[in-house]
């Protein structure tokens, strides 16, 4: 499932700027946020500094392994591809002055679990309930492997393991391993969606959007030190080596309770055609990934499949009222496109993948925990994440519903509803119950190469 | 203090509107501080969502301010929807005098908070040159544009809170009304065709 899914599809330009394309610095940029590698398993690593100098020497010891937005894909022997990212603490601790450290915006030195007010993480999605320790004020870094498949995964695995006791002055926190799931010819997540239907193309990659898509968004919307959607680029956090080329992420792991997903399907759905349909109004795409706007009755897999045709519509005109795509289904949500203002502001990449073993159908919940945990990149986490949690998750109002979240990803405690457009009379779902819930989350910073080694090069007490 | 029965109802099946309603605030503006985005959001009253924003302007300004109501009228005149973003339904703009100094007052009533609209109200004033107003402003930011905390806090700065609100037909949205508005319309074409 798209956990925020975007397109790069312009609503309304409001502001025209003349700069030319800024040219990327490829060879400065962490590859995360510009490409998707091949990667069929992942490891992530949460990582507390014992002390400033234990930190800098593990992270000088990695930078050479970090994946650069050159590197990827210059060689068909690519394996493994590895990000690093910092939080506000983790910064502090490595050395960064004060001074510094005070101009990164107000949401980053605070975090994402003190956020939670802001982001509607409540109840059971509250960061009192986290795991892995990721919502300590001692968590400072993330180490992201993305490997070619899980025995590339376990051989990176025991070599970080490896490196860490090496070091001394690093701890690990947790980990997660993630691995795609059966059928691999596709990406889906564990509900049965196709993903990554669509994501923000960035000017000056080469890359072309795909019909219905919009222009491609200017690179200060990821990076920072670019112009973005707005005009020229926005003051960085100083020094700028620091913060040239960086990006911020907001990580998200949410399990998904498979089981009670597909107990409400069968609930309210008597054939599994019905069953098939249900799941398609809460997503606004059949499983298959056709969209109903373009596929409002019948599922229609080939059009799921095919990119150039999947992301080709609108809702203001071609589903005005929602008798296709329901008004709050997660994908009329996590992209409204031409019926909310300021969309090119609000673009975010998702990164990520599927944790824990498929349930296989007609199984009952093994109380196994299963999900995605995921990454979503932008240059401002109010604008861009907390925007999209705030108001398009888990605004209750968000488009007049009245009493709605998204009913997949939002924050459900079977208090909210679901509405079905539906000719002559619509259909509404009393009381949702809750199909994912955040297991943790936090906010990183993903430094530029030339970053890096300016953090590894920092002493105590600057 | 105002008690908590005072607050805003926290579902719409208590939201009644056949029942007008008055809601005393506290001095904060809040009656508990709920975190938003950009710092504590103020609560839906019975009046819906709003600011009064109460600021000095710059000496010698108050032409060039004047002078902005008509702006603001041909941009609707021309582009109807043009500030549908702020889900408004109504604004006042008020000059006054206090001794030497004039004021400017910017009251609005809208469907949403604020705190969630912050980025799009920006750009819409940018885009129609509200700007042209603001920066006539005392303490107004110089880099608004590219710097919404500045923006925000200039405005929640100056934000005076109402202490007593009332609606009479409470919490109904614009939206709503308009509805409402055409669905009487739909019927009366409806009867009509029936004679």
């Amino acid at each position: 499932m798209s956990v925020l899914q975007q397109s790069h599809r312009i609503s309304q330009d409001l502001t025209k700027r003349t700069d030319q394309p800024a040219s990327l610095d490829f060879d400065d940029i962490q590859h995360f946020l510009m490409s998707r590698p091949p990667a069929r398993a992942a490891r992530y690593e949460f990582l507390s500094f014992r002390s400033g100098v234990g930190g800098r020497a593990w992270l000088t010891g990695l930078i050479d392994k970090v994946g650069t937005a050159g590197a990827v894909g210059s060689s068909l022997l690519d394996a493994r591809w590895v990000t690093v990212g910092f939080t506000w603490n983790g910064l502090q601790t490595l050395g960064v002055a004060e001074a510094s450290l005070a101009n990164f915006p107000e949401e980053f030195r605070q975090g994402m679990a003190a956020r939670a007010g802001v982001l509607g993480t409540t109840g059971a999605n509250h960061p009192d309930h986290w795991v892995g320790g990721l919502a300590s004020p001692n968590l400072h870094a993330i180490v992201v492997l993305f490997a070619r498949d899980v025995a590339e995964r376990e051989r990176c695995r025991g070599e970080h393991e490896r490196y860490v006791a090496h070091c001394g002055g690093v701890e690990v926190l947790s980990s997660l391993d993630l691995e795609a799931i059966p059928p691999f010819d596709y990406a889906h997540e564990h509900f049965g969606y196709r993903d990554r239907l669509s994501q923000p193309v960035i000017e000056g990659t080469g890359m072309e959007p795909t019909p219905g898509s919009g222009p491609p968004i200017k690179p200060g919307e990821f990076f920072l030190g670019y112009p973005d959607e707005e005009g020229p680029a926005a003051a960085l956090p100083q020094p700028e080596i620091l913060s040239r080329n960086g990006s911020y992420v907001a990580y998200l792991r949410m399990q998904e309770h498979v089981g009670a997903f597909r107990d409400f399907l069968r609930a309210h759905g008597e054939t599994p055609e019905q069953q098939e349909l249900i799941a398609a109004k809460l997503m606004g795409r059949w499983r298959s990934g056709a969209p109903l706007v373009l596929a409002p009755d019948k599922d229609d897999p080939k059009l799921g499949a095919d990119s150039q045709r999947s992301n080709d519509f609108n809702y203001a005109k071609m589903d005005p009222h929602g008798y296709g795509c329901p008004l709050g289904a997660h994908i009329r949500r996590m992209n409204p496109r031409d019926t909310a203002a300021n969309m090119n502001r609000r673009k975010m990449i998702r990164r990520g993948g599927t944790y824990g073993p498929p349930l296989p159908e007609g199984v009952p919940d093994d109380g196994i925990e299963r999900g995605i945990a995921a990454f979503v990149g932008c240059a401002s986490l109010v604008r861009q994440f907390e925007f999209a949690m705030n108001v398009w998750t888990n605004d209750p109002n968000f488009h007049e519903l009245g009493n709605e979240r998204d009913p997949i990803f939002g924050t459900q405690d079977g208090t909210f509803d679901m509405t079905i457009p539906k000719r002559p009379i619509r259909k509404k779902i009393i009381g949702l119950p809750a199909f994912t819930t955040i297991r943790g989350g936090a906010y990183f910073f993903l430094p530029g190469i030339k970053a890096l080694r300016y953090l590894g090069s920092l002493s105590d007490g600057v | 203090m105002a008690t908590a029965a005072t607050a805003t109802p926290s579902t719409p099946k208590e939201r009644d509107w056949t029942k007008p309603s008055a809601m005393a605030i506290p001095k904060e503006g809040f009656f508990t501080p709920k975190q938003g985005r950009y710092g504590p959001i103020y609560p839906q009253t019975p009046a819906c969502h709003g600011f009064t924003i109460i600021a000095k302007i710059k000496p010698g300004r108050e032409d060039a301010i004047r002078a902005y109501g008509k702006t603001i009228e041909k941009a609707i005149a021309d582009l109807p929807d043009a500030l549908a973003t702020l889900k408004l339904h109504y604004l006042r703009w008020v000059l006054f005098d206090i001794g030497k100094d004039t004021y400017f007052m910017y009251q609005g009533i809208f469907d949403t908070d604020f705190d969630k609209y912050t980025e799009d109200a920006v750009a819409l004033f940018t885009k129609y040159g509200v700007n042209t107003v603001f920066e006539n402003l005392d303490g107004f930011p110089e880099d608004w544009k590219t710097n919404v905390p500045a923006f925000v806090k200039f405005v929640r700065e100056h934000q005076c809170p109402s202490f007593l609100e009332y609606g009479e037909y409470p919490y109904v949205s614009a939206d709503e009304i308009k509805k409402a508005l055409k669905l009487k319309a739909a019927f009366a074409d409806m009867l009509d065709l029936m004679q």
